[in-house]
């Protein structure tokens, strides 16, 4: 009993980060059609910021998370003017995996250069580092917060794009591009806006789910195929299919982590390949 | 595979065997000239060999059957462990060695290809790496047949045919690489213009059409897959014999990644563009980190990003674009 809601417990929270950094990934791949190999890297950038932020600087951790969200944006918008919008939309996959990879290479490259190749911790405040009492027992708070920052960012997210003005103009863009050109959308400022919101979810996942994916140089490599995974599990542009992807994939490898901790990653990629067999087009995907 | 090339188009040029004695001529050549070049380090050019036949097996899957995936190292890795254990278990015979390694590779071939090439686009891509990475952990797991982390270590073939043995200086190893690599090269230029080669160029352009015409494409994926697999495990097997062990690297993510980078750098879909992508490749890379330890990664990706902006479609690309402006020129003036 005590095992199956440690699982529970840890499952979860390592589905909510993942879910926290794939989401914007998978927007990405919906809306532009990239296989942005790259996002993982942004994700450790904004780890990066964070820590230097906190350690160097002094500042309090939300004040962290915000500069790590906006100065992991300004540092990755220039690449989005010069690199990514050669390749929306139309490109061959294999030009994207190869552009994508350079840029991950360059970041991973820079980062063991300026930080050094050694693991940055993200100190936690007081407030989230100890135990919570629930009643019947203890869990770490941290856990606690991480599942309802993934939470918050689904709902946020839901709302933007359900109930808002620029929700329904990047919907218009996803469905039919040309149209929603000639329609007087400009796309190529939600094309940005949409990076950007990428980005910087990649970055604040990367800064919440510090503790359980820690940030090293080759952080954007290690975990980026995990990334892609969630985002073709749950179908590219869903929210809901990330959310679910994520939670049974976090599940999944928790599960076989506890239960046969030497199998490593076996049962994420069985579980993987499984799904893919029932649902080739992604949990709730959409045929394009 | 020598059945359905007697009957390959003999297209271009008016000797008959042009395009074969072009390859056994510029192997020769890329051989004497890596000899030159690297005199102390053969043992770098042996395994640079072994990368590069995967590269071309990458090259007839994704190149010739547009098939994307990043797990195409479970293959070489595959056979690498299939040849070191066969060596440990008493078969030295480097020939034979070899022989394992095709059958590994190829067994392997037709197991990835009959689950990757059930799906298209970015599940293929992911059912790849994840294929990949099972075989990786398996790897790590079953350390009673691939020693886990360790390794696989002691592995000594006798000395090719009965006459040469492998040196310290990585000499016989060398030679004994490179003759392989030109045999399953020119096999290679025949197998691709083969019916068989040419349907599968087919099913890549247009697979609706193909099927229109009467082609029954998933067996013939598989078919393909499994080819792609022997000519990795021809690498794999190089890479085991004459390196002497066998590593967990064999079966990484990392590997996979940077076979695809090889093939896309030089150019998909050419044989010619997978060779020197390979060559080219690892050298800069070999040259890059040996220098520059802390930056090789950083100017790595700058290369990709350049090739990207510069000659998107390959290097081979490239360069027949530009010998084609080159002859033009020539021919006005």
């Amino acid at each position: 009993m005590q095992t199956i809601f440690s699982i529970g417990l840890d499952g979860l929270s390592y589905g909510m980060v993942l879910f926290i950094i794939s989401i914007g990934l998978s927007i990405m791949m919906g809306l532009m059609r990239v296989v942005n190999l790259a996002h993982g890297a942004f994700a450790m950038i904004g780890g990066y910021l964070a820590s230097y932020a906190l350690r160097d600087l002094g500042a309090g951790y939300a004040v962290a998370i915000a500069i790590a969200v906006v100065g992991t944006i300004i540092i990755a918008m220039p690449l989005e003017v010069l690199l990514y919008r050669r390749i929306y939309r139309k490109s061959d996959p294999l030009i994207q995996v190869l552009l994508t990879i350079g840029i991950t290479f360059v970041i991973i490259g820079l980062s063991n250069f300026i930080f050094g190749p050694t693991l940055k911790p993200i100190p936690l405040p007081g407030e989230l580092s100890g135990p919570l009492d629930i009643g019947f027992r203890m869990i770490p708070t941290h856990r606690v917060f991480v599942i309802v920052c993934g939470l918050i960012t689904a709902l946020a997210l839901w709302l933007l794009i359900d109930k808002t003005e620029f929700g329904i103009r990047l919907r218009a863009s996803v469905d039919n591009s040309d149209m929603a050109d000639s329609l007087g959308i400009r796309t190529e400022w939600i094309y940005a806006a949409t990076f950007a919101l990428a980005v910087g979810l990649g970055a604040f996942g990367g800064v919440v789910g510090a503790e359980l994916l820690p940030i090293e140089p080759f952080y954007a490599l290690r975990y980026m195929v995990t990334f892609l995974v969630v985002v073709s599990v749950g179908g590219a542009g869903s929210i809901a299919g990330a959310l679910a992807a994520s939670l049974l994939l976090g599940l999944a490898d928790t599960t076989g982590k506890y239960l046969a901790p030497e199998y490593g990653e076996f049962f994420f990629y069985l579980a993987v390949i499984f799904i893919a067999f029932l649902f080739p087009r992604g949990l709730f995907g959409r045929a394009h | 595979m020598s059945t359905l090339s007697t009957v390959a188009r003999k297209s271009d040029g008016a000797f008959p065997f042009a395009s074969e004695l072009t390859a056994v001529a510029s192997i020769a050549a890329l051989g004497v000239l890596g000899y030159l070049l690297f005199p102390d380090d053969l043992a770098f050019l042996t395994r640079l060999i072994g990368i590069t036949l995967l590269v071309l097996s990458l090259d007839l899957v994704t190149g010739y059957c547009g098939i994307a995936t990043l797990g195409h190292a479970a293959l070489f890795g595959v056979s690498t462990y299939a040849v070191g254990n066969a060596c440990l278990g008493g078969l030295r015979d480097p020939v034979a060695l070899l022989g394992v390694g095709i059958v590994a590779g190829a067994i392997m071939g037709i197991v990835s290809g009959a689950l990757i090439t059930r799906f298209r686009g970015l599940p293929q891509l992911v059912i790849s790496i994840a294929l990949g990475q099972l075989v990786a952990a398996l790897a790590n797991k079953l350390s009673s047949v691939t020693g886990g982390s360790d390794g696989l270590s002691g592995i000594t073939p006798t000395p090719v045919l009965g006459l040469f043995h492998f040196d310290m200086y990585s000499r016989t190893a060398f030679v004994f690489s490179l003759v392989v690599l030109g045999i399953v090269f020119v096999l290679l230029l025949r197998f691709v213009r083969s019916p068989f080669g040419l349907l599968c160029q087919g099913i890549r352009d247009d697979d609706l059409r193909a099927q229109m015409i009467g082609a029954v494409i998933y067996p013939r994926l598989i078919i393909m897959y499994a080819v792609s697999g022997a000519v990795a495990g021809v690498g794999g097997a190089l890479n085991a014999m004459t390196a002497g062990v066998v590593g967990l690297d064999s079966v990484s993510f990392e590997r996979s990644a940077e076979v695809l980078v090889m093939l896309v750098l030089g150019g998909a879909g050419n044989l010619w563009g997978a060779l020197f992508g390979g060559i080219i490749f690892q050298i800069f890379e070999h040259i890059v980190s040996a220098t520059n330890p802390f930056h090789w990664m950083t100017l790595v990706g700058l290369l990709l990003i350049g090739i990207v902006l510069f000659v998107p479609r390959g290097i081979s690309h490239g360069v027949a674009v530009l010998w084609s402006k080159v002859v033009t020129r020539g021919g006005q003036a």
